[in-house]
């Protein structure tokens, strides 16, 4: 008797599914793509570009004010920042073994500074989950001191947290070959101009 | 002391402000910093080595901080997987 109850309530339910779904998935589709025009609709009305680069203008003073004056001076030319590793044998050093390139939004670049071999991508974000005006990004500068300190205080514990991958999955190697040569170059420079102020001096 | 936290769309935010040697400010900036740990946010404390290069800590507790310091910030924790963005 419960077996027949059961078989009858299982047939019952595949015909009413089969009678439904003609219109029931349609609905659903509907009903999602409504979903999905709500949340583009909610994030394009929290985008304000005055915001965002006022944001930024407050972030770059932040990190001005944080990071060395050389390091600041890197970051205003050049758009990244590199930092020594600490983990090496000569850490905080130019002889450092290994070396970081911050980039804003885009994972942390480990080469080896001696011969310009790109060795890993760390993929690391700071997302904040409160979203004000619906997105998690901090301003661009924001997310490069972020990456600064987490690397100077702990890196070890910042690099637990990233997700690594071999250069070239999120930054062409070939851009980071290239800003390796501006850096280096920038360097040269800088040091030239002080050259000639203390021979001036 | 100020308490400072980063946050999309603003630049940093100041949480608190206040001297550690007063009892009652210190006070509110202990309470500010436990509610911020608890957010789930990271404490970094930037400072200037003896050799003149900047640097930073991250801090868990209050007591950590130091008491000279003049500034605390807060901002998100890491998170594995920057988003994909086109090269």
């Amino acid at each position: 008797m419960l077996l027949a109850l059961g078989t009858a309530a299982v047939v019952l339910v595949v015909l009413l599914w089969e009678l439904a779904r003609p219109r029931a998935l349609p609905a659903l589709v509907r009903l999602r793509a409504r979903l999905q025009l709500r949340s583009r609709e909610a994030a394009q009305i929290g985008y304000d570009p005055g915001r965002e680069r006022r944001a930024e203008q407050r972030a770059r003073e932040l990190l001005r004010s944080c990071v060395d004056r050389e390091d600041w001076a890197m970051y205003r030319d050049l758009g990244f920042l590199r930092v020594w590793g600490g983990l090496g044998e000569r850490a905080h050093a130019a002889g450092a073994s290994y070396a970081y390139l911050i980039y804003p939004h885009r994972p942390l670049v480990a080469y080896v500074p001696q011969t310009g071999a790109l060795l890993n991508e760390y993929c690391v974000a700071f997302p904040d989950h409160t979203r004000p005006y619906g997105s998690a990004r901090l301003p661009d500068s924001d997310d490069v001191l972020a990456k600064w300190m987490a690397l100077h205080a702990d890196e070890r514990r910042l690099i637990e947290e990233a997700n690594m991958h071999l250069p070239g999955r999120q930054i062409d190697p070939e851009r980071v070959r290239r800003d390796l040569v501006r850096l280096s170059r920038w360097e040269r420079e800088r040091s030239d101009g002080a050259t000639d102020i203390v021979r001036a001096a | 002391m100020k308490l400072l936290r980063m946050k999309p769309g603003h630049g940093e935010i100041l949480l608190a402000e206040g001297d550690v040697e007063v009892h009652e400010e210190e006070q509110r900036l202990i309470e500010a910093f436990r509610h911020e740990l608890d957010a789930g946010m990271w404490a970094a404390v930037p400072s200037e080595h003896t050799d003149g290069r900047r640097r930073a800590e991250l801090v868990k507790r209050f007591s950590d901080v130091p008491r000279d310091a003049e500034r605390v910030i807060f901002f998100p924790r890491a998170a594995g997987g920057a988003p994909r963005t086109a090269r």
